[in-house]
């Protein structure tokens, strides 16, 4: 089982979807990828697309939250969409959904951050 | 009561082994016909208890092992993980929420607080220089009503 991150660009957002599990071990792997390509692309927020992402656990609560530190202290926001029952259910647990801007889906997150799709 | 399965597996301590442990377990219990929701809780629950393992009982050496066993009887299913590593020098420390012994390593200090969540019951034995071991209970829904 493993995590593809397929990484791109719209105005000012970085939108990052996952597809496939993440856990300790895929962690690494998104960490590293977004790590560079918030610092390489100068982007001032972030879209985490979950629709395709079939499992998440603690580990995935552990790097989506630091990189919603890393951007919010560039100033930026981060805002994630197409959350499954079970990963909600996660948000809710560590108190990420109090933190998080949590959208429908990839259009609704754009436009909360006022990018233009 | 009657034991009407158990299974046994050892793996090592490498982080490629979190999804064989979570899928294998899940593939065991789904004999007792679990909903969806309950499998994904079975599935996460394993997934934390051995990455717990693996970070903190053998701080990501592979050359440790770690045991796990899954026992049904009836509607409920009982799931040791076990491993002979550093052991918890605080336990009361570790299961509290948000709690991490490594923050350096972006560590989120829910995997406890989630065990505690998803399963029915959740005993954790640690003795320093010995191991952890995490015992967890749950029933599943679906066949409550066939025991009732």
């Amino acid at each position: 089982m493993s995590l593809h991150v397929q990484i791109s660009n719209q105005g000012e957002a970085l939108i990052v979807r996952l597809q496939g599990e993440l856990d300790h071990h895929t962690s690494e792997l998104l960490r590293t990828k977004m790590e560079s390509a918030i610092e390489q692309e100068n982007s001032n927020h972030i879209v985490l697309v979950l629709k395709d992402l079939s499992f998440m656990d603690s580990s995935g609560l552990g790097v989506i939250l630091g990189r919603y530190k890393q951007i919010t202290n560039r100033g930026g926001r981060m805002v994630v969409c197409n959350v499954n029952s079970s990963i909600y259910r996660l948000f809710e647990m560590s108190g990420l959904f109090k933190i998080l801007t949590i959208e429908e889906d990839e259009e609704q997150a754009l436009s909360s951050l006022g990018v233009v799709s | 009561m009657k034991v009407n399965n158990y299974m046994a597996l050892q793996f090592m301590s490498k982080s490629e082994n979190e999804a064989f442990a979570r899928i294998t377990v899940a593939a065991f219990v789904s004999q007792l016909d679990p909903q969806v929701n309950e499998l994904t809780d079975i599935k996460t629950v394993v997934s934390e208890a051995v990455t717990n393992s693996i970070i903190h009982g053998y701080e990501n050496k592979p050359e440790g092992m770690i045991s796990i066993t899954a026992k049904i009887e009836e509607d409920t299913v009982y799931i040791t993980v076990e491993d002979e590593g550093l052991g918890i020098e605080n336990l009361d420390e570790a299961i509290q929420p948000l709690f991490t012994s490594k923050p350096e390593l972006e560590r989120s200090g829910m995997g406890f607080t989630i065990m505690e969540n998803f399963m029915d019951e959740v005993e954790i034995n640690s003795t320093l220089g010995k191991g952890t071991k995490v015992t967890m209970m749950k029933r599943i829904e679906s066949k409550k009503a066939l025991y009732n």
